[in-house]
């Protein structure tokens, strides 16, 4: 069991009144909120040990860069990877680009195969590059309870898949994907995950799933903006080329001829956001210090009580699957006759923050027969209140709109 | 209080839009999204002379959308062109949805408005 008094206590922002009110914050699936130390931490780095990193022979240089690399280090153990496989970028959208532009010089012919519950970020990429190619593009649907159609994504996969491009877990349905089980059956293709929403809320052990590119963002697990990972298996990182060039990235230029630098740097071009990664390092301290396993024991908790009160509310429908192992704590939903949009600004006046729109998945809005949808995500400062405060607003929500 | 901004009279055009589908004959249509919400409207519009004739409109969206476009297809009509042309999105939002918008709801405030300018610049 998590203490949740002491959690609390560690998010400055949760004492924040919104409108007069107590502020239930549930739109954690587009970025969490950050705790103490994370927010201490940059104002260290700042104020003690700001340089340049590799670069500088000064003691500031030196710090700097101990303290970069052990961000690394701890993202490293966090999923079970090497240091040298572990490449900083500027969000989970970079990573999954980055993997799409280096793939894209290595493959030819044939398809890649996606899912239709994919956010635009590893979806559009993919798209592209089979235009570009004269490639065929493939998606893999979902099933009537709002999981992966694993049937049909393996019929779509064949010998001329190249890549497979696979959200861990939906950042609308809140479904999660079985990723080992995907590899297992996925043949030779190359293999991509976003886990943009799975990496914040579950072990994740990238030798264990054995995937070849896994990409993730700080902001969504209480590090600051502006930081991304992307995991690239250590073989193949090796035989690829890197995305961007210049500084940090190179080990000799000649006039017709340059030499890569060792991994990771070899994929990290320029001078990083050193500030936010040191700060990101921090946030997955304080992960750990937590347990990976009490923040899901807490999602499970709080998805039982949330699909029990959800059910009894007239007139809701609710996107995503019924049973607590296959999701996540994100649930999206309408209100019949209330559009989402509605949905979340009368939901503010309470001091309630969801998201509400598109949620960055219009092929799987399409498919759901929605435009939009609103959602509240949870994560572990939340509590049974919040859930209550969220039942009791969508009754305000109703009341505002007339309908019972 | 957020009962304002839903009052009776937005909750109404919402639910039973006026001048709501396509016109057959039109001399001008435009449509057009709001990113954020996804939002969407297209307006059609038949002249009379300098002065909007016929206007209808379809689309999807949150209450204010809806009801602003709703409202707007009642004003509209019979105005001279240069008179939707000249009309602010400011004025539009104080005068005839008669509710107090913040910035998060301005776009969806105003997209028919914008549509409705936009097909006008058609002609
Ligand atoms: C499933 C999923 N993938 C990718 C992203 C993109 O993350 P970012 O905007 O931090 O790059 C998100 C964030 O909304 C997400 O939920």
């Amino acid at each position: 069991m998590l203490d949740m008094n002491k959690i609390k206590k560690d998010f400055p922002i949760l004492r924040v009144k919104i409108n007069g009110k107590r502020l239930v914050y549930l739109d954690n699936a587009a970025t969490s909120q950050k705790p103490k130390q994370v927010i201490q931490k940059l104002v260290e780095y700042y104020e003690c040990f700001n340089a340049n990193i590799h670069r500088s022979i000064h003691t500031l240089g030196e710090m700097a860069t101990e303290e970069f690399e052990k961000a690394r280090k701890e993202v490293a153990k966090f999923i079970n990877a090497k240091e040298e496989e572990i490449i900083f970028v500027k969000n989970c959208t970079e990573g999954l680009n980055l993997a799409a532009y280096t793939l894209a010089r290595e493959i030819k012919s044939g398809n890649i195969v996606t899912s239709i519950m994919e956010h635009h970020s590893n979806f559009v990429p993919w798209q592209q590059l089979c235009i570009r190619k004269r490639m065929e593009f493939r998606v893999a649907d979902i099933n009537e309870d709002f999981t992966l159609n694993y049937e049909d994504l393996y019929s779509k996969i064949n010998k001329r898949t190249r890549v497979i491009a696979l959200t861990h877990v939906s950042n609308i349905l809140g479904s999660i994907n079985d990723i080992g089980k995907v590899a297992k059956e996925g043949g030779d293709a190359y293999f991509v995950v976003d886990a943009a929403q799975s990496a914040p809320h579950l072990k994740i052990n990238v030798k264990k799933l054995d995937v070849d590119f896994l990409a993730f963002s700080a902001h969504k697990m209480f590090g600051p903006t502006g930081v991304g990972v992307l995991y690239v298996r250590k073989d193949v990182a090796e035989r690829l080329n890197p995305f961007l060039y210049g500084g940090e990235m190179i080990k000799e230029v000649y006039i017709t001829k340059t030499k890569w630098n060792k991994l990771p740097y070899k994929y990290e071009a320029g001078t990083p956001n050193i500030a936010d990664v040191v700060a990101f390092g921090e946030a997955i301290r304080y992960l750990r210090r937590v347990g990976m396993n009490k923040v899901r024991a807490h999602d499970k908790k709080i998805s039982k009580l949330a699909l029990r009160e959800l059910k009894n509310i007239r007139g809701l429908k609710l996107y995503g699957p019924t049973k607590v192992k296959d999701r996540i704590a994100i649930f999206s939903f309408n209100i019949k006759g209330i559009h989402s949009h509605d949905v979340a600004h009368i939901l503010d006046s309470e001091g309630i923050a969801v998201r509400s729109g598109h949620g960055c998945a219009m092929p799987l809005m399409r498919r759901l027969g929605v435009n939009s949808v609103a959602r509240a995500s949870f994560y572990i400062y939340n509590d049974e209140k919040d859930l209550e405060a969220l039942i009791k607003g969508i009754e305000k929500v109703k009341r505002v709109f007339k309908v019972d | 209080m957020i009962e304002e901004i839903y009052a009776e009279r937005i909750l109404d055009h919402y639910r039973n839009p006026r001048n709501y589908g396509k016109l057959k004959k039109y001399d001008v249509k435009a449509r057009d999204v709001n990113i954020p919400c996804g939002d969407e409207i297209e307006i059609f519009v038949k002249m009379k002379g300098n002065k909007i004739g016929k206007i209808k409109f379809t689309g999807h969206g949150c209450a204010i959308s809806q009801a602003a476009a709703s409202i707007l297809s009642e004003i509209a009509k019979d105005l001279p062109k240069k008179e939707i042309e000249k009309m602010s999105y400011e004025d539009f939002i104080k005068k005839h949805l008669k509710i107090n918008i913040t910035y998060r709801r301005f776009g969806c405030a105003t997209l028919a408005l914008r549509v409705l300018k936009n097909a006008l610049k058609k002609l």
